[in-house]
């Protein structure tokens, strides 16, 4: 009885959602693309002339089936890598993507040690 | 006249701290442990000028007194009351005010409810407290003074921003500030205990309410700055990842990795040092964040009007207290033995740490590796929510997972958990998961990760909620709460971000566009002048074709005269189940309009749960006053 | 001796922290274009203003230094810069000037250069912007200023103001 109580309220709850794939996908490039007059918007956000420009120059490449990336690095060659917020996978960035987990190796090592310092101590 | 009453305050307020020190010290040297009267009394009188100095401030604002520059750059006769009030913090010469209000107050409140404890350790923090008041209160009158006069006197002021006359905006400075400054006392108090050798359990109980009072508050600013964000900037998201979020968001992670290794200090009497570090660290990176947001080094949306010069004063003061913290570490450190069992609770929160400082690392690093590059490099590149989302995400599900066990384990001894009862919760979690995958759409692997142990955190704190109100454990109550929001808010954040519908296209008035089940009818536009602004309201008929729904959406762009700014205002319906987010914007020299139209679902859930969060910890706070 | 290193290893740390900041606070954190300088422009093809004729890169290969400059009727700073483009337009031997009519109306770009004089050797129209992007543009006016193996030397953003017309001038000596 209990479980089919909380089939009804996830039915209900869930019932407005819908996923749909076309248009988020144009709208994620456009998210990881970066307002050059704005201070801190993507191009999905912001309202300036520059931005629809862009978005429409992104329409045009998907209509053509140019991939994500190709998109980027397109918009790169014009404008430079601050025209993306994912930055990029290069050598200029390695430190960037590194650091991370570096530290979670890195902290994962000193509870390995501080753990397993007590089995031997437990031993004795 | 207010302008000197005011800065008579601030040099108030300076020499009582001056004189707390020197009493402070010569207080030190006696072997009692009652601390003098008079300290006690220099502290009230400190707290009551500054009260009254900020409340000298508030005057001016209410009144429109134009001679002070600062009211003449941020206030306006015709402002609300309740916003001309809220004008006073609004800036940066207010804001440092209500740091130093805090500041003090913090200061007097330890000092007063702290009598249970060692003298040295309480004066020796009401000495470190002062040291970083004083520092504040020179840099408000060399740079940054409040109460600075402007002659002639203007006859109306210029400070009509509108998109600062918001309630949200309004609390969110004050809220995040008792979180941010919050901070300071315990740094104070971790300088004081290296300085005092007052250690071990003790210092633990000394500070744990002050991190668990910054910590609500933290959560509560950061979660009230992100409704603000989402109401009123137009853009449908609550982060993005903006270096002022992060650096809100730093000192979080720190407190919370902080709240959960104090407890292990007042159990174990463990992780002394751990603790201190933390306690440092915490306020440094309130000050970094402090400096990264008003320097101007930083390109966002959200930046205060920025002045290069607040900038190298604050790096300065900044140096100061990393280099004397790290040399009076260095002194005082001794090694410490760590006695840890696998399976115990301990151990479990080191790995709540070990996250917490993941998420840290990346948050910074996500941070300062552009000004770096820009430095070293002259590249400059941008960081944004992609990397933050492809580095962090991932690690939430073994992070929500570990949360989940962790509590189940007691303190010091290992012990047989309960695994079969655990296994089937987390079945349990599993198949619901199937269930939203089969009959609502689906997603990508690492989001059915995320929604499994989101789920599996929650059914399990339903269990402990009920096995804690069973066998009358009140003490366990905070971390359920906290932890069900926890795994809550990112449940909803999945569900949200996975069926979130959106689109951005272009309309003249009389078009409809179809998405899915919907149907957006332009129907008009209206022009309206209001007071001081004249408004574009377009209105929109939608339609849910599946239910047979009407509604009616009017976004507005919003025409400021004085000063001469263009609003969005996006037109939000917010529901249980989802909200409806509509913006317009015109295309130059054209008569199409620009829409963007979000279906969000469980929008008001990810606000409830974050308050959810909070709520945990002031529980925390009431239970700790009840032992009292 | 093991805590002394890490002393030092943080002590520097944290000093190269703070100079980063230092450092950090002279630097503009605006865009610039500084990164296209030495690229290579790219190809396009764009109607005439003034007929069907079609206007493209190979156009530009015959001249010794080419300004392409974006422009609009309705851009205001457009018209504080048009003195140094009609000056430039006088030395035709050493550098052509190509108008791109951006996200304008050809009758108003016509009136426009009827009114202030007509600095071009020739007036693109990119009708929806689109092709602005191609050249690296973010608003207008701009002008890039390439040579004959149409390598980009200079990039201006804004109204070409004296120290740049200088420049300019320095440039195609």
């Amino acid at each position: 009885m209990k479980f089919k109580k909380i089939i009804i309220i996830y039915i209900f709850l869930f019932s407005t959602l819908y996923a749909d794939e076309n248009n988020l996908e144009l709208i994620k490039i456009y998210k990881n693309l970066r307002c050059l007059i704005c201070q801190g918007q993507s191009i999905a956000d912001s309202n300036s002339d520059f931005a629809s420009t862009v978005k429409l120059v992104v329409q045009d490449q998907v209509k053509e089936g140019k991939s994500k990336e190709e998109i980027y690095d397109f918009l790169i060659s014009k404008y430079g890598e601050w025209i993306v917020y994912q930055p990029t996978f290069t050598k200029t960035n390695f430190l960037l993507w590194a650091i991370p987990y570096l530290l979670l190796a890195f902290g994962g090592i000193v509870i390995y040690f501080l753990v397993r310092k007590n089995k031997y101590n437990k031993s004795n | 006249m207010l302008s000197n009453i005011g800065e008579i305050l601030v040099f108030l307020i300076l020499a009582s701290s001056f004189l707390i020190i020197y009493n402070a010290y010569i207080d030190i040297k006696i072997r009692n442990q009652v601390v003098k009267r008079m300290i006690y009394n220099l502290s009230l009188f400190q707290i009551t000028f500054t009260i009254l100095c900020f409340f000298t401030l508030i005057i001016g604002f209410v009144n429109s007194d134009f001679s002070l520059i600062n009211v003449y750059e941020n206030s306006h006769t015709t402002k609300p009351l309740f916003y001309k009030i809220a004008g006073t913090w609004g800036n940066h010469e207010g804001s440092l005010l209500l740091w130093i209000n805090i500041l003090v107050l913090f200061s007097f409140l330890f000092l007063v409810f702290n009598f249970k404890h060692n003298k040295k350790f309480r004066l020796y923090t009401l000495i470190i407290q002062n040291i970083l008041i004083i520092g504040f209160i020179i840099f408000l009158l060399l740079n940054s003074n409040p109460f600075s006069l402007i002659y002639p006197v203007p006859f109306e002021g210029l400070g009509l921003n509108p998109i600062l006359q918001d309630p949200a905006l309004a609390i969110h400075p004050p809220l995040l500030y008792i979180g941010f400054v919050g901070c300071s006392i315990y740094f104070s108090a971790a300088m004081a205990s290296m300085l005092s050798e007052y250690k071990g359990k003790e210092f633990a109980l000394s500070i744990k309410s002050w991190v668990q009072i910054s910590w609500c508050f933290q959560t509560l600013g950061i979660t009230v700055g992100s409704i603000w964000a989402y109401y009123e900037l137009g853009w449908g998201g609550f982060w993005f990842w903006d270096p002022v979020e992060n650096a809100s968001l730093l000192p979080w992670f720190a407190i919370t990795a902080l709240m959960h290794s104090v407890m292990v200090l007042e159990k174990r009497n463990s992780l002394y040092a751990w603790v201190i570090i933390l306690c440092l660290l915490t306020f440094i990176l309130s000050v970094t964040g402090t400096f990264l947001v008003r320097s101007g080094i930083l390109n966002s949306v959200h930046t205060f009007a920025s002045d290069p010069s607040r900038g190298i004063y604050i790096l300065l003061f900044l140096g100061l207290m990393i280099f004397t913290s790290l040399i009076i570490f260095f002194k005082k450190y001794k090694k410490e033995s760590y006695n840890f069992n696998l399976k115990t609770r301990e151990t479990f929160i080191l790995v709540n740490n070990w996250f917490m400082a993941f998420f840290l690392v990346t948050v910074l690093v996500g941070i300062l590796y552009p000004i770096f590059l820009d430095v070293v490099a002259d590249i400059k590149i941008s960081v944004g929510p992609p990397f933050y989302n492809i580095v962090i995400i991932p690690l939430i599900v073994p992070f929500l997972f570990l949360m989940t066990v962790g509590p189940q384990f007691k303190w010091i001894n290992s012990q047989k958990v309960k695994f079969y009862q655990t296994l089937f919760f987390f079945f349990g979690a599993v198949i619901i998961n199937l269930f939203i995958y089969y009959f609502f759409g689906s997603y990508s692997i690492l989001t059915n990760l995320i929604f499994i142990v989101a789920i599996f955190l929650i059914l399990q704190c339903f269990l402990d909620a009920k096995q804690s109100m069973y066998k009358k454990k009140i003490f366990e109550y905070p971390r359920i709460i906290s932890h069900f929001g926890f795994g809550l808010l990112i449940l909803c954040i999945g569900i949200n971000h996975q069926y979130s519908l959106e689109e951005d296209f272009n309309l003249q008035v009389g078009e409809s566009k179809k998405i899915n089940n919907y149907e957006i009818y332009f129907k008009n536009i209206k022009i309206e002048q209001n007071k001081n602004y004249q408004s574009v309201i377009g209105n929109f008929k939608l339609t849910d074709l599946k239910k047979n729904l009407i509604q009616y959406l009017n976004p507005e762009i919003r025409v400021y005269s004085d000063p001469e700014t263009l609003t969005y205002e996006a037109a939000i319906k917010s529901k249980i189940t989802s909200d409806f987010y509509l913006t317009m914007s015109n295309v130059s020299r054209s008569e199409y309009y620009n829409i963007k139209f979000q279906n969000k679902p469980f929008m008001i859930w990810i606000w409830i749960s974050a308050f959810i969060i909070a709520l945990g910890g002031f529980v925390q706070l009431m239970l700790k006053k009840n032992e009292n | 001796m093991k805590i002394n290193i890490s002393k030092i290893i943080i002590f520097s740390f944290v000093t190269f922290f703070l100079s980063i900041f230092w450092l950090g606070l002279k630097k503009d954190n605006n865009y610039n274009t500084k990164n296209i300088i030495g690229n290579k422009i790219s190809n396009f093809q764009l109607p005439s203003i003034y007929n069907n004729k079609f206007i493209s890169e190979e156009d530009l290969k015959e001249n010794k230094f080419t300004l392409i400059n974006f422009f609009a009727s309705w851009c205001a700073p457009c018209r504080a810069e048009h003195q140094y483009l009609l000056n430039l337009s006088n030395r035709n031997r050493e550098i052509k000037i190509l108008g791109i009519n951006f996200k304008d109306k050809k009758n108003n770009a016509i009136s426009f250069l009827n009114e202030l004089g007509d600095p071009y050797n020739s007036v693109a129209e990119d009708i929806d912007g689109k092709a602005s992007i191609l050249f690296g543009i973010y608003g207008i006016p701009e002008s890039i200023l390439i040579n004959e193996e149409l390598v980009i030397i200079k990039k201006i953003v804004g109204p070409i103001d004296p120290k740049q017309y200088d420049e300019i001038l320095q440039l195609i000596q």
